[in-house]
């Protein structure tokens, strides 16, 4: 045998080539993650880039006007600014006791494994239909079905102005309604996922002092979920204020101001999708504010929401 | 009180069905019942309605022939097929190459340090973006500006749309793909000699394969169905496609289009093309369901 050099251990030099290989794509990697913040960004400057002669000229009055008159260039956008908070607020209100009900029936062992699974799949089936669908059913199937309980509705409360105007078809129940199909599944699979990750032993605690079953819910398990439900109620209602089609297919896209449910009205939302395609000088301005203020809602609200939702992974 | 605490009666443990609170909480039980049965409803509802107005549609010709003027019967939503393909391939190949690469950053290379941190936040408020917004801001950037040849609407725009929408699920899904990878495949790897690159081109990233995939095929089939970024991006289109440069037909805004104009056989084209969309997508999510059952194994 010949003595052991240790030649053959010697460790591979990496060539210039390997190395210049290794940079360039951690470089490229890096490179390609910034594109969420610049596309981010830019989407910021672009909009407010192209809003700033609408909001030269209007500056707040854009926001607590509602005269949209393209042909004499007065433009202000209450109504859809009104349409898009009322029409997400209430849709969220009829949709969190629905979703989070359902979150708390397909995971505190109620029923059987099978039928709670099958439960979810739906649910996140319902959240893969796309906008478009849904607006289409809205107008031939939702919306004649529910006229004649909204009519009955103006009939026996119409001295209330949310209820003042007859329902002519289009208008903000039925997008408030479409609105909760839409939102129902974000809500449910976050509250579900909440409630999944209470833990085992705060159950069990509740259960053994005696304690019914819904009274465990809302005392101990309900409670200690709330953080990540809020966070996700928040996502939904950022959702909600930018869902666009099924919106625009079913609200009416009226732009004169009524504070009835039952009458048409607007969406920022809808107002973009609608006349953005026609648009041209001081309008294009005037739906980019509007846009933007958008933006800063649906920013804010989704802000908010990441914050909840990080708080809950502290929590437990 | 005469019974002394130590001859205490031994209470009755039995469940009394009776009891006001065990009523109450099968009343609730039961309106959680309800809730969830509302909660499916509208999914079951639609899927019936999309079956019977559209399914009953389907022929050689709707899948071969142009959509007929306004008013007359008869044609199809070939183009508008086609169209959807294009577009959706178009954000694909933005989004995926992108959304891959910015998720290794996350994955491989950031140590949590605040560029990543401030990422995955960006990733985050700009999945939370209308998808309206992303058309305003394609119209802003290139259909207004005219780049591509002086063209305004076009296939390539109504693309970049729909990738902005993909880009932050990609990212996502190849961020917590990578991260579910055990860290002693990435030292066995490194301690043979690989590189870091190779490591992850050869090792990681085909461990990866599945979640990644399942994210890609979700994103691709959630980017089919929208429809607010292309309508004023992409536009429409009656006649085949012709090019990328050029507008284009998408089922999306033909259903748009088609459902608010007040002809009988135009409606019943929408029907048909959200018959076309909604079983695309839903064998895209079974598919996807399937790929992340197959990773399960």
């Amino acid at each position: 045998m010949s003595p052991d050099t240790g030649e053959q251990y010697l460790l591979r030099r990496r060539p210039a080539s390997e190395k210049l290989v290794d940079v360039s794509f951690k470089n490229l990697a890096i490179a390609l993650a910034s594109m969420v913040a610049i596309v981010l960004f830019a989407i910021l400057v672009v909009v407010f880039w192209g809003s700033l002669e609408s909001m030269g000229r209007y500056g707040w009055k854009f926001l607590v006007t509602s005269n949209w008159n393209p042909v004499d260039d007065e433009y202000g956008a209450f109504t859809a600014i009104y349409g898009t908070i009322v029409t997400s607020l209430l849709s969220l209100a009829i949709a969190v006791p629905l979703g989070v009900g359902t979150a708390v029936f397909i995971t505190e062992n109620i029923i059987p494994p099978r039928i709670r699974n099958v439960i979810g799949v739906m649910v996140e089936l319902l959240a893969a239909i796309p906008s478009v669908v849904l607006g289409l059913w809205a107008i031939f199937v939702l919306e004649p079905f529910i006229r004649p309980f909204l009519t009955w509705l103006n009939q026996a409360f119409g001295w209330l102005p949310f209820l003042s105007t007859a329902p002519m078809g289009p208008g903000m129940a039925p997008a408030i309604l479409i609105l909760v199909v839409m939102v129902l599944p974000i809500i449910t699979a976050i509250a579900r996922d909440s409630l999944n990750q209470v833990p085992i032993k705060l159950r069990q605690a509740a259960y053994g002092v005696g304690t019914t079953r819904w009274g465990a819910i809302l005392n101990v398990i309900l409670p200690a979920a709330v953080s990540g439900i809020v966070g996700g109620v928040m996502l939904a209602l950022g959702r909600a204020m930018g869902e666009t089609m099924a919106v625009t297919m079913i609200i009416g896209n009226s732009n004169n101001f009524s504070w009835s449910l039952l009458a048409p009205g607007n969406t920022i939302a809808a107002m973009l999708a609608n006349q953005f395609g026609e648009a041209d000088g001081s309008q294009v301005s005037s739906l980019m504010y509007a846009a933007f203020v958008l933006i800063v809602l649906t920013l804010a609200v989704n802000v908010c929401a990441q914050w909840l939702v990080k708080r809950l992974s502290l929590k437990y | 009180m005469t019974v002394s605490s130590s001859a205490r009666p031994i209470p009755d443990l039995s469940y009394k069905p009776g009891l006001q609170r065990n009523l109450l909480s099968r009343l609730l039980t039961l309106i959680a019942g309800l809730f969830s049965a509302i909660c499916v409803l509208p999914l079951v509802l639609v899927l019936a309605y999309v079956l019977i107005m559209g399914g009953g549609k389907i022929s050689l010709a709707l899948f071969t022939q142009l959509p007929p003027p306004p008013g007359l019967e008869g044609g199809g939503i070939g183009n508008a097929i086609i169209g959807t393909i294009i577009v959706s391939i178009i954000a694909g190949l933005i989004a995926i190459p992108v959304g891959v690469g910015g998720g290794i950053f996350l994955a491989e290379y950031s140590k949590g340090g605040s560029f990543a941190q401030f990422i995955r936040f960006g990733t985050n408020v700009l999945s939370g973006v209308p998808s309206i917004i992303a058309g305003v801001f394609v119209y802003g950037i290139i259909v207004s500006t005219r780049i591509f040849f002086g063209n305004s609407y076009s296939a390539l725009a109504g693309g970049i749309a729909l990738s902005i929408l993909m880009l932050p699920t990609v990212i996502k899904t190849t961020d917590e793909g990578l991260k579910l990878v055990s860290d002693d495949l990435r030292r066995g790897a490194l301690g043979v000699g690989a590189s870091r690159f190779v490591t992850i081109v050869r090792i990681t990233l085909p461990t990866a394969f599945t979640p990644i995939a399942t994210g890609v095929v979700l994103s691709i089939a959630r980017a089919a169905g929208e429809t607010a970024p292309l309508i004023f991006t992409a536009l429409f289109s009656p006649f085949w496609p012709e090019g990328i440069f050029n507008p284009i037909a998408s089922l999306s805004v033909l259903i748009y289009n088609f459902a608010i104009m007040p002809y009988q056989a135009q409606n019943e084209l929408a029907w048909a093309a959200s018959f076309v969309l909604v079983m695309f997508i839903l064998a895209m999510n079974l598919f996807a369901r399937w790929l992340g059952r197959f990773a399960a194994k």
